[in-house]
């Protein structure tokens, strides 16, 4: 196959970035997304030129490192897949690819593709834990959780924390990475007692780290690569609202 | 000079040893431990529990990892499941079996007193995680559920659907981010590990490279613990993520630590097939779909027909067939080896015909779709999206590959190395899993390295060090190690070859699948050290790396990478090679039994072997730590 | 911005009723009507609930200028090639267009009905009340008008089809049965007030 490519680069934070043309003449359509660039990488240090940075790690979709605005689409054209699971069947010979980092304020960019996705972490430093330390805990099976509760909370914990969310928001919210913690800490029963103070606390740092505001469009869960419902982030603000309610 | 090893293993019935150490293990005081730093490099399973637990109890931590955050490290893909023994099916599980299941698994190559531990621990790592709020799956009474796994009778593994590596990672990283919160940790993402900096004898810091910017840091402490996972991606090929490296243990070990049983590599028998020239990584399945799945092949060479046309009685369960009463849970050498088998022998399955079939149409049809969906759901839809095959329609390919280093830093009975300060603490390490590990011990041991056994003894060693100060960066020995790292970055960049480095490793992946993967041979092993000095060598004169030092650099990055992998490469064939013996993961070919076993000798190899650098790549000095077996008899692994 | 929203949608409810009256018979119409409107702008009770309902609008109207600074605060540079579009509706990300028709439409809206009846000079009818029937009716005559306000209508429309669901989002109903029922009576609120808002004009322009 024969893919031209249009691949935003950029020095660092504080230049400018521009898009630059590249042709491929052999990919593969068994090849992975990240196995072109790959090829493309290896093209250009052959040509003594820098590579072209991007972030990634596991390459089987569960570590969140990859992600890159694929034709204008968060993660590519594949709904619920990571950047590292698509692969190059989904395109056809001659195909023209933009490839940009996610452009958004509170993931400046690295390099290239890379992003600083700090924010996330801060995120659950706020409060996304069960306070209890190591050498506490009770015997396992003297908390019950239900079958159901269960199954949603691991709906909710799936996040793999790639910033998708984010990125695809008009309003480059980080309501559904927030929500899928909050509501997977409420589901359980080892998480129900701290809510209150978990949900001001991540919501608070959400806001101060400028994220944006959810208006309820709902393009997060389809960009997600593990489908997180955004009933996710009413159940945050349930929870918000009630932690206010209780103060 | 060779020398005989010890682990300091305590006193004791081998039930009693860890309370014993417990017991007696020195303390340092609230007051004293705010004072006292710990470097932890890498933030999975093993180095985030670590990390946190240490902070919890005081410490002041400062964590280093290579991706842009905690939450990424590779114990997130462990999907299968953890091991622990709560008997909570009531079907005659205890401590003891586990232990012995785990050595038994291991091919009696690991000491008893720490495979003891591991078991012992396990019960109250399922406490933790599930106060931590690990979303385990449970019977619709709300108690915990658990599913049986490769190699052992019982049913004590526990899970989160396929993605219990992640569930429990993201329950530790959590508990690191709440200390980095309270001020206990420093988080230093985006940082790689170059050297590790030995003072007076005793490890005191570590020079990082900060990979945003190419900055080369010092950082000084009053003990290291090196947790930065295993090194099964020297194949090239593997299940491991892309930047998992051994270049942390390497350079320790370059620094006087010794590694031992660098050759066993676990081969994981369910990973997805190679398709093409340029592919970068293995796909995992996890193991656990062979509690359902059935293996085979056809019984012609080449039969070319789809797996539908194929009628059951021209099909081999070859598993089922050889091992009956483990079929297709046998352990995971066992399985890989007895794939190999089939597709040497011109069965294999799939364009390239190195894959064999895992099917679940029988299961399908015993306990319905929705069954298998719920409990593999997420890797039926990952198989499709990497495959594009719907796997509850035809079977899945599957196919061996690198999976886990059982090797590591050798550590004693504490986790720590020979270098006094220096801890190696999960996969890193090569303590537990003897000749092969079992599936779900591994999210196990580096939780029980990092929760419970790293806090003890860490804290054990660190009682007589409330007098020293912090660790002075400016001193003679910083300055060198700072040094020499820079100046092999240097090296790389002005070597303007024209071989990338990935070329490099491709190259030196494929000598060692060969030649020291499945199944090693003299002839083998003597002819992989040749290709890899020639290699080395041709990797010092003609690597290409663009870019410069001080910058991002992911080039110069994996350049790093790959020169330890090539030095390591070869000690993995001497150790292979003076190993006469096979065992576990270990196949010699020249050792087997008459149909086709590893054939053990323990009256010549029951020992750990420890390599200490000698200066040079190919004279390695090995060293011998005596395995003695006080409370089990070693036995011919059966799975018959 | 939901709870303002969702009082505005109760009042687009009883506006309607109101205006439901035009559809009567001529003559009882304009009584019926005049009378209705006299009673609603001397009534003190429905004066407050008129204050708070402009002052529910404006704050409706800054909630959505503050959240469309932060959005645009929020997201970076722009992207070349932008198809971010595809995983939602569009008009889930266009309401603050669709909702700067409505108040521009609102704007109008007070000054051809609101005001003159308010502080114009407006014939009576034959019970002494103010004849904004009249008013109504002839406006209602000139084409341009009546498409004026259907573009209006279909406007508010889209926006009550994103806005009623998204209210009680935004106020945390999470449920899933809950929030299909949710859906799907916004779906019908926002039809069946779109149907109700452009008979009348089309009525009017049709019938006389």
């Amino acid at each position: 196959m024969k893919i031209h490519l249009k691949i935003w680069r950029q020095k660092n934070q504080h230049t400018k970035g521009e898009m630059q043309d590249y042709t491929l003449t052999e990919v593969d359509e068994e090849m992975s997304f990240l196995e072109m660039l790959d090829m493309l990488n290896l093209e250009l240090a052959k040509k003594g030129e820098c590579p072209v940075e991007f972030d990634h790690d596991c390459r089987e979709g569960i570590c969140g490192q990859c992600g890159v605005m694929i034709n204008g689409i968060a993660h590519g054209p594949l709904k619920n897949t990571t950047t590292c699971q698509l692969h190059m069947r989904s395109f056809k010979d001659g195909d023209t690819i933009y490839i940009e980092p996610f452009k958004v304020k509170s993931f400046p960019v690295i390099r290239d593709l890379k992003v600083d996705r700090s924010g996330l972490d801060e995120i659950i430093a706020a409060g996304g834990y069960v306070s209890v330390n190591t050498g506490q805990a009770p015997e396992a099976n003297s908390i019950l959780v239900s079958h159901e509760e269960a199954e949603s909370a691991f709906d909710a914990a799936a996040c793999i924390g790639c910033g998708a969310c984010v990125a695809t928001c008009k309003n480059a919210s980080a309501a559904l990475f927030t929500g899928a913690k909050i509501a997977q800490f409420a589901r359980l029963p080892q998480g129900k007692k701290e809510s209150a103070e978990r949900t001001l606390s991540m919501v608070e740092r959400m806001e101060e780290l400028s994220f944006g505001h959810c208006t309820n469009t709902e393009a997060c869960q389809v960009e997600c690569p593990q489908d997180i419902s955004v009933l996710t982030i009413a159940e945050m603000i349930y929870e918000y609202n009630k932690a206010k309610l209780k103060k | 000079m060779a020398k005989e090893i010890y682990a300091n293993i305590p006193e004791g019935d081998l039930k009693d040893k860890w309370s014993n150490y417990k017991a007696q293990a020195k303390l340092v005081s609230p007051n004293n431990r705010k004072k006292m730093e710990i470097i932890v490099v890498g933030t999975g399973l093993a180095g985030a529990s670590a990390a946190a637990s240490l902070a919890e109890m005081g410490y002041q931590i400062k964590a280093f990892c290579f991706q842009d955050s905690a939450r990424r490290a590779h114990s997130v893909a462990a999907q299968g499941g953890v091991n622990a023994m709560k008997n909570y099916q009531n079907d005659g599980d205890s401590v003891y079996r586990m232990f012995y299941d785990t050595l038994k698994g291991g091919d009696f190559r690991s000491r008893e007193a720490n495979t003891y531990r591991l078991a012992e621990c396990s019960a109250s790592l399922i406490d933790q995680a599930v106060a931590q709020g690990v979303p385990f799956g449970r019977e619709y009474s709300g108690y915990l559920k658990n599913r049986s796994f490769g190699g052992v009778q019982v049913s004590r593994t526990f899970y989160a659907r396929g993605q219990t590596g992640q569930q429990l990672l993201l329950g530790s990283y959590q508990a690191l981010m709440r200390q980095k919160e309270n001020g206990k940790v420093s988080m230093y993402t985006r940082h790689e590990m170059l050297e590790l900096v030995v003072v007076d004898g005793k490890a005191k810091g570590i020079i990082a490279r900060n990979l945003d910017t190419g900055k080369i840091e010092r950082h000084g402490a009053h003990a290291v613990v090196l947790a930065t996972g295993g090194f099964g991606k020297i194949y090239y090929l593997s299940t491991l993520a892309m930047g998992c490296n051994a270049s942390a243990i390497w350079r320790a070990h370059k620094k006087g630590s010794w590694m031992a049983n660098p050759s066993w590599t676990q081969i994981h028998p369910t990973s997805l097939p190679q398709s093409g020239p340029y592919q970068s990584k293995l796909t995992l399945m996890s193991e656990s779909l062979r509690n359902d799945g059935r293996i085979w092949v056809p019984k012609a060479q080449d039969d070319q027909r789809p797996p539908h046309e194929i009628p059951e009685e021209e099909r081999d369960y070859y598993l089922e067939r050889k091992y009956p009463s483990f079929g297709n849970l046998a352990p995971r050498d066992i399985a890989s080896r007895a794939a190999k088998e089939q597709i040497d022998a011109g069965k294999g399955v799939g364009a390239l015909k190195n894959a064999v079939y895992l099917d679940f149409k029988d299961a399908i049809k015993e306990c319905g779709k929705e069954t298998i969906a719920e409990r593999y759901g997420n890797l039926f839809s990952m198989y499709e999206k990497i495959t594009g095959i719907n796997a509850y329609k035809e079977p899945m390919k599957i196919s061996p590959s690198a999976h886990f280093s059982m090797g590591g830093l050798w550590v004693d009975y504490d986790l720590m190395t020979n270098i006094p300060g220096l801890f190696a603490i999960g996969e890193a390490n090569f303590s537990d899993h003897g000749a092969n590990r079992l599936g779900a011990n591994s999210l196990l041991q580096a939780c029980v390295d990092g929760y419970y056994i790293a806090p003890y003894t860490l804290q054990n060693y660190l009682s007589d060090q409330i007098q020293v100060a912090k660790t002075d960066v400016s001193t003679e020995e910083f300055y060198q190690a700072e040094k020499q790292a820079l100046q092999q970055l240097e090296e790389f960049v002005s070597c303007k070859g024209n071989k990338t480095s990935e070329e490099f490793h491709r190259e030196l992946g494929k000598i060692l699948y060969d030649k020291c993967g499945l199944s090693r041979s003299d002839e083998g092993l003597q002819e992989a050290i040749k290709k890899i000095q020639q290699l080395r060598e041709e990797f010092k004169e003609n690597l290409l790396v663009p870019g410069d030092v001080e910058d991002i650099n992911s080039e110069l990055e994996k350049a790093g990478r790959v020169s330890d992998y090539m030095e390591l490469a070869e000690l993995m064939c001497l150790d292979a090679l003076t190993r006469e013996e096979s065992c576990g993961a270990h196949f010699r070919k020249e050792f087997q039994t008459e149909d086709g076993e590893a054939l053990r000798n323990d009256e010549k190899f029951s020992f750990t072997s420890a390599w200490e650098w000698s200066g040079n790549p190919q004279n390695p000095i090995l060293n011998k730590e005596p395995l003695t077996f006080e409370f089990v008899q070693p036995t011919q692994r059966s799975y018959k | 911005m939901a709870l303002t929203g969702l009082f505005l949608s109760l009042f687009l409810v009883i506006h309607l009723l109101g205006n439901f009256q035009l559809l009567l018979p001529e003559e009882q119409a304009k009584e019926q009507y005049n009378l209705y409107s006299n009673l609603l702008s001397n009534n003190p009770i429905i004066k407050l609930i008129a204050y708070v309902l402009y002052a529910t609008i404006l704050l409706h109207t800054i909630d959505a200028i503050n959240l469309t600074i932060k959005a645009k605060k929020a997201n970076g540079l722009s992207y070349v090639k932008d198809n971010r579009n595809r995983a939602s509706k569009w008009y889930a990300r266009q309401m603050m267009l669709l909702g700067t028709v409505v108040f521009a439409f609102l704007v109008i809206h007070f000054k051809d009905f609101w005001y003159p009846y308010k502080f114009g000079e407006l014939p009576m009818d034959d019970n002494g009340n103010k004849d904004l029937y009249t008013l109504v009716m002839i406006s209602f005559q000139e084409l341009w008008y009546v498409i004026l306000y259907a573009v209006a209508i279909l406007g508010l429309g889209f926006h009550l089809l994103h806005g009623f669901f998204s209210a009680f989002r935004s106020l945390g109903v999470y449920h899933p049965k809950y929030n299909r029922i949710i859906k799907s009576v916004g779906v019908a609120f926002a039809v069946s007030m779109s149907i109700g808002y452009l008979i009348i004009p089309f009525y009017i322009y049709f019938n006389f």
